[in-house]
């Protein structure tokens, strides 16, 4: 110790100090920073364990072997892909009949999620869970991400993926909440009535773009309250429940002031 | 100062201060005092409905005022250039020199944002306060003589408005205002034999063509708040000639105004509103975003983006549209297309909505063959037909706005687009009709609640035992105000038709036209509840006895009253 005491004054100390101090701080974070989700390595357990979760939830619409019965398709060839969307958002397994499955809370966690999806796969190739990076918006251009989304995307999906209308009831979804992932996904196996967007069509970088500016919209918009981003009807609403609303309060305060 | 004392006994001739001066100065040269006496001494009555005409008068100030700074910074052509501003969504995009200036209005230059949303908002504004202020001026028959012509410069007005909106909004060149001049043209194609000579013809070529943004730049800074302009100096100079309407109440006839002068208290009314409207439309600006053409990206004629609809005021025609079915087009002899699918909807309907507007003042003089000067307003109450017509077109026009939203609708309450285009296709026909009925019966039900509180009182609460055993209730007559408000109208009757053929027996020329009005005039005015005359009043007040009673007199006579009040009533 004594050493150590006498050489604090050495010309070397700072220097060292911050280097351990640098280590320090390097190791800390190395141990506590949230590892990166890993791609889930298939394993034959992990399809054995898929198969039995299968065969407990999924298999009375899609079949022992996911064949497809008449109430439901074939899952044979859609890919780790499809799996993971639809249950991580909670559509399946469905919890009623309707135009089309809803998003709900997820009823299998992430293992279970990983697991079925390494079965469905196990059962024919399909498109594979993308990867982080494959799925980063900071790796996108947004500006070419809003060309694709405007001419791909938007007639059903608004504007900036605020939603709309399809027939019968059915719907294409709010973008605002969905993960990153999700949109990748959705894209790549067109989950209801949404048509595949293969990478022939929208190649892996487009789609990286598309995330990207969706990405931008999360982060809102300039010029105040976005009114839900619905476009002019929204905005009518709103100028006739508060602007004219207040101004005829204001005309009748001003009526009532005494003359 | 030996110039003192002469300038000392002018001093009372002379004004002092500096304004006075400089309006002596004026006065000298104009003789606009006698202009400014004339009118800050003239009387307007008091009522809040009347500033609603203020609302949209003072939004178009606004829209003037944000108007000149947005046109020193906007580029009214459609060539092409590469934007290289900061947002990342749109850099170094191949853009309209239109929607790029939109987006340097946006995002470069200074408090450019704030002005392109409060003008947006002040248009959104100004059409709904002009909406809701001919409601007022309708349901109350402010419309009638000697107003006619005012209330077509008004319609007239209200039309243009539509023409400012709509060129307004297709200005920033963006995908949804885009996709709106795509369905104008749509329009102008559907006009059988000169459609499509038209359609060139406005865009210069085949749409978009190179042209349409400079035109409606021209039609919305020059033309259209040109004419707004004179006609709004039209409408307010009528309305100081014709002097301002009143409500009925005690003391208000049509030869007289009861009110305050214009001079001082309606011009701080009047500063006040300007002010007040001027900060809501500041505040809306600068806390709710509108017309977002940064997400709608550069006009392309391709792409249409889901929630496609045009501003409040076009959802009418919209809504039309989306409700007519698709299989009305027809191929003719020839092979010519007559496209009754857009020609109805976008062409039929708003022309049956604004003849009516624009018809009614003297379609109503017509039938009620009344061609006196009205100043005192009418109670919407007694006239039920006028109102439940009022009402009913209002309905029609909800439904379609509705049916122009019903997208929205669908995902909002989470319902099939396809049920409710149907039910709306079914509800625009009944609407209306169910809507009229239910509003003329709401009026005359009114109607008759004012006879039965004018002929018995109101209820007092207090219970009177004879001597006889019976009870009965005491009501309080109705003071002179009340009573004034609620006897004072006039129920027309149905205008009487001379015999078909004259006294030598030859039919009457003109007697089928004759017969037509007179049905017409039977529909307004065939159901209608009298007001009560002086004689029914005494008659029931004296039968009923109440000062009778309330002076402790023994009266038998209430009873009978009541029998005699339903038979005045059928």
């Amino acid at each position: 110790m004594k050493a150590l005491a006498a050489r604090r004054h050495h010309r070397a100390a700072p220097v060292v100090l911050l280097l351990l101090a640098l280590l320090v701080t390097g190791g800390v974070y190395a141990a506590f920073a949230p590892s990166p989700a890993e791609a889930a390595t298939t394993s034959t357990s992990d399809i054995q364990t898929g198969k039995e979760l299968f065969q407990a939830n999924c298999a009375t619409c899609h079949g022992p072997a996911a064949e497809g019965t008449a109430n439901a398709p074939s899952l044979v060839g859609v890919g780790a892909a499809a799996v993971d969307f639809q249950v991580s958002t909670g559509r399946m397994p469905m919890a009623m009949d309707g135009p089309q499955a809803q998003a709900k809370p997820r009823q299998m966690n992430e293992a279970q999620t990983q697991a079925l999806a390494a079965y469905v796969a196990s059962l024919g190739a399909g498109p594979a869970i993308p990867t982080d990076e494959m799925v980063d918006p900071s790796k996108g251009d947004p500006a070419n991400g809003m060309a694709l989304f405007r001419t791909n995307c938007a007639m059903c999906h608004n504007a900036v993926g605020a939603g709309g209308a399809l027939s019968e009831g059915k719907f294409a979804p709010s973008l605002m909440q969905t993960s990153n992932r999700n949109i990748y996904q959705a894209m790549l196996t067109g989950p209801q009535s949404m048509p595949v967007f293969n990478d022939a069509n929208i190649t892996p970088e487009g789609k990286r773009d598309i995330i990207a500016f969706l990405d931008q919209q999360h982060q809102g918009s300039a010029g105040g309250l976005d009114l839900g981003s619905l476009g002019p009807v929204s905005e009518g609403l709103w100028a006739w429940v508060v602007g004219l609303a207040i101004m005829i309060g204001g005309a009748i305060w001003i009526g009532a002031k005494s003359s | 100062m030996s110039t003192a004392t002469p300038a000392q006994t002018k001093k009372n001739a002379e004004p002092t201060t500096p304004a006075g001066k400089a309006a002596d100065y004026l006065d000298q040269r104009t003789s606009i005092g006698v202009a400014v006496k004339e009118f800050a001494r003239k009387i307007f009555p008091d009522h809040w409905s009347f500033m609603l005409g203020e609302i949209a008068l003072f939004s178009f100030v606004v829209l003037l005022i944000t108007g000149v700074f947005l046109a020193l910074f906007f580029q009214p052509s459609m060539a092409l250039v590469t934007w290289e501003g900061k947002l990342p969504q749109l850099h170094g995009q191949l853009m309209s020199a239109a929607f790029a200036s939109t987006l340097d209005i946006s995002f470069s230059v200074r408090g450019g944002l704030l002005m392109r949303q409060i003008h947006h908002w002040s248009a959104l504004i100004f059409m709904a306060a002009i909406v809701v202020h001919m409601m007022r001026v309708f349901f109350t028959g402010a419309f009638r003589k000697p107003r006619e012509l005012n209330w077509l410069v008004g319609a007239t007005l209200m039309i243009l408005g539509l023409a400012a909106g709509f060129s307004g909004y297709s200005l920033p060149d963006d995908v949804l205002s885009g996709n709106g001049l795509r369905i104008a043209d749509g329009v102008v194609l559907s006009i059988p034999i000169i459609g499509s000579y038209m359609s060139y013809f406005l865009f210069g070529g085949e749409f978009p063509g190179e042209h349409i943004i400079a035109r409606l730049f021209t039609v919305h800074i020059l033309l259209v708040p040109g004419l707004i302009l004179a006609l709004v100096g039209l409408h307010l100079f009528l309305m100081v000639l014709h002097k301002h309407t009143q409500y009925p109440g005690g003391g208000r006839t049509d030869k007289n105004v009861v009110g305050f002068p214009a001079f001082p208290v309606y011009v701080a009314k009047m500063g006040g509103n300007f002010f007040f409207i001027f900060g809501v439309l500041a505040l809306m600006g600068a806390t709710m975003a509108i017309n977002t053409v940064w997400n709608y990206g550069p006009f392309d004629p391709s792409p249409v983006s889901a929630g496609a609809q045009p501003d409040w005021y076009m959802l009418f025609l919209e809504g039309a549209l989306r409700l007519m079915p698709g299989q009305a087009e027809i191929v003719t002899w020839g092979g010519y297309t007559l496209s009754l699918n857009v020609l109805v909807p976008a062409v039929i309907v708003p022309g049956i909505l604004f003849t009516f507007l624009l018809a009614y003042p003297f379609l109503e003089a017509k039938v009620t063959g009344d061609h006196r000067e009205h100043h005192v307003l009418d109670r919407p109450r007694n006239v039920p037909t006028r109102t439940g017509l009022g009402v009913a077109f209002l309905t029609a026009f909800i439904i379609l706005a509705l049916a122009g939203s019903n997208d929205l609708i669908a995902t909002h309450f989470h319902l099939s687009i396809n049920e409710i285009t149907w039910i709306f296709r079914v509800l625009i026909f009944l609407g209306p009709w169910f809507a009229f009925w239910v509003t003329k019966r709401l009026c005359l039900g009114l109607q008759r609640k004012d006879r039965e509180l004018v002929l018995h009182g109101h209820e007092s609460g207090r219970i009177v035992r004879f001597a006889s055993g019976e009870y009965i209730e005491v009501h309080t007559p109705l003071d002179e105000q009340e009573r004034w408000l609620r006897v004072n109208y006039e129920a027309h009757k149905p205008l009487e038709l001379a015999p078909a053929a004259d006294s030598r027996g030859v039919k009457r020329k003109g007697y089928s036209t004759e017969k037509r009005w007179h049905r017409l005039s039977r529909f307004f005015f065939e159901d209608r509840i009298e007001p009560v005359t002086p004689a029914e009043l005494a008659a029931a007040h004296g039968a009923h006895g109440h000062e009778a009673i309330e002076a402790q007199h023994d009266e038998h006579a209430a009873l009978p009253a009541g029998a005699q009040r339903a038979d005045q009533e059928r």
